[in-house]
């Protein structure tokens, strides 16, 4: 019996209606943390973090690229997890939560390779090489698109959600193929400068700024998938 | 089990070789996109040398891509498709039996014909084993990722250029490996390493495409 109630509380939000409140709530609370953390971010950015001894001020849009490229690779895994959640357990919000997540993530992905492209022109003297990172971040990029164009070319919204689904959980599967694949084919970017394993090879006050940008743009993220999703809700469910 | 892959196989190489002409289009397309190139880069021998590989594994990917939408839409058009799903044998059997000779018409013709088109390009003779092997290990590997976005795009409008976006990213780390292994043996290096990731590649997509496929089925025709 204890089990049951905890399993019924637990599917509680899985229902469009009852997550609709939530997603307003969650949603108002995101947005002006995301921008009052962007707005410190940046300030540690510009005006804060010391200037890097080889690369000089253009460094700077580090604050913005790596914070964006994680979130387009993140957002791709949470993307697959709910369309694999809505497969297992034939929910519909899960579908709605999948769709809703794609275009942030197809928007930072377009951002990290923006502002790469800007960051290389000084640095390496060129906007764009076929390097192992940068490439898989076009694939990252293309295999957004390939799910939003499925998803957009299927009337019918339930199967809609399926089908993308499916190409979802096919993709987060070859993302790490492609990645290596790439990697091993070229390489000239620099390697990952924050590791989890060791010492970060930067100035603290660079890695301050760069991670409260990154829970800048987590925020953000929450509160724009949260938007879209509400929307979705209403357009789909406005019958009940 | 068998006796149905061995039937659907049978069938649809049946079906394939009363429509020679479906076969030959795809193959056409294979040697015309080759032959383009030359005339667009110029015919300049060490040129063509060093762009023969991939040129021949683009247009390889290409061409079996072209041949995807036709997979599963005849089946899907007439009925014969819902029979499949309805039978008692597994569906993910019948789709990698399809496949299987999907494979046998696209992809078989274009690993014999590489070697000739490898000529055109002055590749060295030597590297013509190389280039018909990873052929051989990449183009199953085309095929089965392909039928799952043909099986998710069945029956959409717009479904041949959608596909495309789907399924080309996809693709990469095949044309990277196989393009790259041609690669590898004309600098005179082994290219026994990317052969080997081609055909684990390979194994990966004959043991997990074949669920992706059923479902995308049965998403596609509910």
């Amino acid at each position: 019996m204890n089990g049951k109630t905890a399993a019924v509380k637990w599917f509680w939000y899985a229902s469009p209606q009852t997550f609709y409140p939530l997603a307003g709530t969650i949603a108002r609370w995101c947005a002006p943390a995301a921008a009052v953390l962007a707005v410190i971010g940046l300030y540690i950015g510009f005006f804060v973090a010391p200037t890097d001894a080889q690369q000089g001020e253009a460094y700077r849009i580090i604050f913005i690229h790596v914070p964006a490229a994680w979130m387009s690779m993140f957002l791709y895994v949470v993307m697959a997890f709910w369309a694999a959640m809505g497969l297992a357990f034939n929910t519909r919000l899960s579908g709605m939560m999948a769709s809703a997540l794609a275009p942030t993530g197809a928007l930072f992905t377009f951002i990290a390779l923006w502002t790469g492209a800007l960051w290389g022109r000084p640095t390496w003297g060129t906007y764009w090489v076929w390097d192992a990172r940068l490439t898989s971040e076009l694939i990252l990029l293309f295999l957004y698109f390939g799910f939003m164009a499925l998803k957009a070319s299927i009337d019918d919204p339930r199967r809609a959600d399926r089908a993308g689904a499916v190409l979802a959980i096919v993709g987060v599967v070859n993302v790490p193929i492609i990645y290596y694949s790439v990697q091993w084919w070229n390489t000239l970017h620099q390697g990952a400068s924050v590791s989890l394993t060791r010492a970060p090879s930067m100035a603290t006050t660079m890695l301050t700024g760069m991670l409260v940008m990154a829970l800048a743009f987590w925020l953000y993220s929450i509160a724009a998938a949260m938007v879209r999703v509400r929307c979705i809700i209403v357009e789909r469910e406005s019958w009940a | 089990m068998f006796a149905t892959a061995r039937a659907v196989v049978e069938r649809d190489l049946l079906l394939a070789l009363r429509r020679k002409s479906d076969i030959g289009i795809a193959l056409l397309f294979f040697v015309i996109v080759t032959s383009l190139f030359p005339l667009g880069v110029g015919a300049e021998p060490n040129l063509l040398r060093s762009i023969a590989p991939g040129v021949i594994w683009v247009a390889a990917l290409l061409a079996s891509m072209l041949s995807l939408d036709r997979l599963f839409a005849a089946d899907h058009a007439d009925g014969t498709l819902e029979q499949m799903l309805l039978a008692g044998a597994p569906l993910g059997v019948i789709a990698v039996a399809k496949v299987l000779a999907h494979w046998l018409v696209a992809g078989l013709p274009l690993v014999v014909l590489a070697p000739l088109i490898a000529l055109q390009y002055d590749l060295a003779p030597a590297l013509y084993g190389t280039l018909a092997l990873s052929l051989a290990l990449g183009t199953p590997v085309l095929s089965m990722v392909g039928a799952i976005g043909a099986a998710l795009t069945l029956g959409l409008r717009g479904g041949g250029i959608l596909l495309s976006l789907l399924v080309l990213p996809l693709y990469v780390p095949v044309l990277i490996m196989g393009a790259g292994s041609v690669e590898l043996a004309s600098a005179g290096l082994s290219p026994a390493g990317q052969l080997l990731l081609l055909a684990a590649a390979l194994v990966a997509a004959a043991a997990f495409a074949p669920w992706a496929i059923a479902a995308a089925l049965r998403i596609s025709t509910e």
